[in-house]
């Protein structure tokens, strides 16, 4: 395929001073400590949500994804089925794909290591390793985000699960406030120009005005259909505005 | 049993869009219309998510602790506190909202 003989990404510059390694890994554990230890929010939540301490886990484990974890429970709290519940966290998870693309000319891994390394690809090992100068760095940078993050996100989901089940009532401690708060945390740096927000604004009306009459689970789905409205409405506008006039 | 199937779908799902994005050619998802798509979609989830989280009970909409707890959160925010003073803030403005009676 022309793409694997294609010539190095732009990303690797030459004559670029090399980055110590010793910084990279700074970086990379900065991120992973800071991020790693959120996951005491999600067992908290998640065992509050009424999900098992077994559940909790396996879900940190083999999703590794935070968004779509904290909207899994939130959709199965609310009495959504199994399958809306699944496909909002899905939906949320598909950014990853597209992280996945970034990091597999950057990393250039070999084919046997990619399912293996696949597991990783999420917000913050992205984001570390798209701010590195050389491959050599960005692979340090993908491992020890990923390895810290993975190590600590699990270890506090346990913790934070077997502690929610240890205090009992979780609404009185007003740990169902965490969820919403990551959202809103994980949200608030992606607003970044009038159609983000744009975006958001009828996503909030959406979510808010279909949920006493859609099912659970449903109207989050609907206020996805934000996305494409605001891009649709955009593409409108530049068409009506920018060149010649319209025939139509 | 239902919660199982969730979680089943859900590894599933998200374990292999991670791994579309490794193993696809770049270009196939490189079309503007599907990047600009791809990076809107989670901001309205996300948008949509926060607002139920904190403004319903089930079916019905109601305004209790959590929204003083979600505003503490964007203060925190604005202010560029790291991530988990945000999520702190929150449950302990919501704890001390409810301890107060609202």
């Amino acid at each position: 395929m022309a793409e694997q003989t294609a010539p190095a990404p732009p990303v690797i510059r030459d004559g670029t001073p090399a980055k110590p390694d010793a910084a990279v890994v700074r970086d990379a554990l900065g991120v992973g400590v800071a991020v790693g230890l959120s996951g005491f929010a999600f067992g908290v939540t998640s065992a509050g949500s009424g999900l098992s301490l077994l559940q909790t886990c396996v879900l940190s484990l083999l999703v590794f994804t935070g968004a779509s974890q904290f909207a899994l429970v939130g959709a199965l709290a609310a009495g959504g089925n199994p399958f809306t519940a699944a496909a909002g966290a899905f939906f949320l998870g598909t950014r990853n794909a597209f992280y996945g693309l970034r990091l597999s000319q950057l990393l250039a891994l070999p084919k046997a290591v990619r399912p293996f390394a696949a597991h990783w690809v999420i917000d913050e090992t992205t984001a570390v390793a798209l701010a590195q100068p050389s491959r050599r760095a960005v692979r340090i940078g993908f491992t020890v985000t990923g390895l810290t993050l993975y190590v600590l996100w699990n270890l506090t989901t346990f913790l934070g699960a077997l502690g929610a089940e240890a205090i009992g009532d979780t609404v009185a401690w007003g740990l169902d406030a965490a969820g919403p708060a990551v959202f809103l945390a994980l949200l608030a740096p992606m607003l970044k120009s009038a159609t983000e927000r744009a975006t958001a604004g009828i996503a909030v009306l959406l979510g808010l005005g279909l949920l006493p009459v859609l099912p659970a689970g449903v109207p989050v789905l609907a206020a996805a259909l934000a996305a494409p409205a605001v891009l649709w409405a955009q593409g409108r506008r530049t068409a009506s505005t920018g060149g010649e006039k319209d025939p139509r | 049993m239902n919660v199982w199937i969730a979680i089943a779908l859900t590894a599933a799902g998200c374990y292999l869009v991670k791994l579309i994005g490794l193993l696809v050619p770049a270009g196939a998802l490189e079309r503007p219309l599907v990047k600009r798509l791809a990076a809107l979609l989670p901001v309205a989830l996300l948008a949509a998510l926060t607002a139920q989280q904190t403004f319903s009970a089930g079916h019905d909409l109601v305004l209790d602790a959590r929204a003083a707890g979600l505003a503490a959160a964007a203060v925190a925010l604005v202010l560029r506190a790291p991530f988990l003073v945000v999520v702190g803030a929150a449950v302990a403005v919501t704890a001390g909202v409810r301890a107060l009676g609202w």
